[in-house]
């Protein structure tokens, strides 16, 4: 160790400062994290949710700043390790914004041109009991795959829950 | 031997030779390198979790699967409270596993075996969070290949949901379970006083940042399928 000793005193305390610090931030968003998810659960209003989820996201991607630039100590490091790990990193940005594009244009594919997807989509079935009821509903699908397939060519009959949805 | 020097002034002459232009241990780097690796294979599973939950018309409220809490009476309505407990054990294993590094640096042997055992007690106790939650969700009969959850709007769910769920949680719990491997080898390596033969703890250190990687990973784990 090159420092005198009340240098490394002083070091010290500065990290453990730091610590406490990251510590306190990332309760305190992961604790707002969960009051928007409570909050959400009430609410109806499309824009409304989709903007809390937006504020989630970035309080997400700030956890993971604190976790890589602190706990992971990155942001100490030399800036030439700093950029050979960051700079490969924002391929994600493209990967992102790429495959859920092409998702949602598939989706909209989908219920333009296959009757069949979308009408699963306006088609209420009734919540399975829990335990014997999936049991007895694996079953009749393993005895009865051909019958599953008349099923599906008679639509309506479809709304049945033994029988899989088209994905 | 400080790591936390910031680069030098003259940077020009950093790739000249004769110096360490990360200014970082060769195993150190390896380590980022790996990691590297790994947040593409777990970006890849949540993009294409993404990908098929943005093609679907309909996917399960995740209030409505993840309620149920343990020793909790049958049809208890709590979301959240379970995800979060578990979230909060993550992040408590992740700031003692930063303590037990700056024991390391410090040379603070009691301080590295201190923090190390609560990192690993943090670590099996999410384990076993996860290990309860599978559980629970196997006897309400999901599993990969079976959902018996609707769609939010009431519309019959496909298995995406689960095939995605068991499948990225169960790779993270695969990490967190290899983490707790390697934290409890650096912990008997730190009570057979390696590191004090060696003269330095830079594995603890490694260690560290594949622990933080994994509490990383669950934050955006946690965020996606529990709250979004």
């Amino acid at each position: 160790m090159s420092h005198s000793h009340t240098d490394q005193e002083a070091h010290n305390a500065e990290a453990m400062a730091e610590i406490k610090k990251v510590t306190i931030i990332l309760s305190v968003f992961t604790i707002i994290e969960l009051i928007l998810g409570f909050w959400m659960i009430s609410l109806t209003s499309e824009g409304l949710i989709l903007a809390i989820k937006g504020t989630i996201v970035i309080l997400m991607m700030a956890k993971a700043f604190y976790i890589v630039a602190y706990f992971m100590h990155l942001k100490h490091e030399v800036k030439n390790l700093i950029m050979t790990i960051v700079v490969p990193l924002s391929l994600f940005v493209w990967f992102i914004g790429a495959f859920l594009w092409d998702g949602s244009s598939f989706r909209n594919l989908r219920n333009k041109y296959n009757p069949y997807f979308k009408e699963q989509a306006t088609i209420k079935v009734e919540k399975k009991e829990h335990g014997a009821a999936k049991h007895e509903a694996a079953d009749a699908k393993h005895e009865a795959p051909a019958a599953k397939h008349e099923t599906i060519g008679t639509s309506h009959e479809a709304a049945k829950p033994e029988v899989e949805p088209y994905y | 031997m400080s790591t936390t020097t910031t680069a030098s002034p003259n940077e020009a002459k950093l790739w000249e030779g004769g110096k360490s232009p990360f200014n970082s241990e060769y195993g150190k780097v390896m380590m980022w390198y790996f990691l590297m690796s790994d947040a593409f294979t777990f970006g890849a599973f949540l993009i294409s979790y993404g990908t098929v939950r943005f093609s679907t018309n309909g996917w399960p409220n995740s209030n409505e699967v993840f309620k149920s809490f343990p020793f909790a009476p049958e049809g208890v309505n709590a979301p959240l409270v379970f995800v979060s407990i578990m979230t909060f054990i993550l992040i408590i294993s992740s700031v003692t596993m930063v303590l037990a590094v700056h024991a390391g640096k410090n040379m603070d042997k009691q301080g590295v075996v201190r923090n190390m055992i609560l990192t690993i007690i943090g670590g099996i106790a999410f384990l076993s969070c996860q290990a309860w939650e599978w559980n629970h969700l196997f006897h309400e009969g999901a599993w990969w290949g079976a959902n018996p959850f609707l769609n939010a709007d009431g519309t019959a769910s496909s298995t995406n949901f689960t095939n995605f769920f068991f499948t990225i949680t169960g790779f993270h719990g695969f990490h967190v379970f290899s983490g707790v491997v390697i934290n409890i080898i650096m912990l008997i390596m730190t009570l057979l006083d390696k590191f004090e033969q060696r003269g330095h703890y830079l594995m603890i250190e490694k260690a560290g940042l594949y622990w933080h990687f994994v509490d990383l990973v669950w934050v955006f784990v946690f965020t996606i399928f529990y709250l979004l």
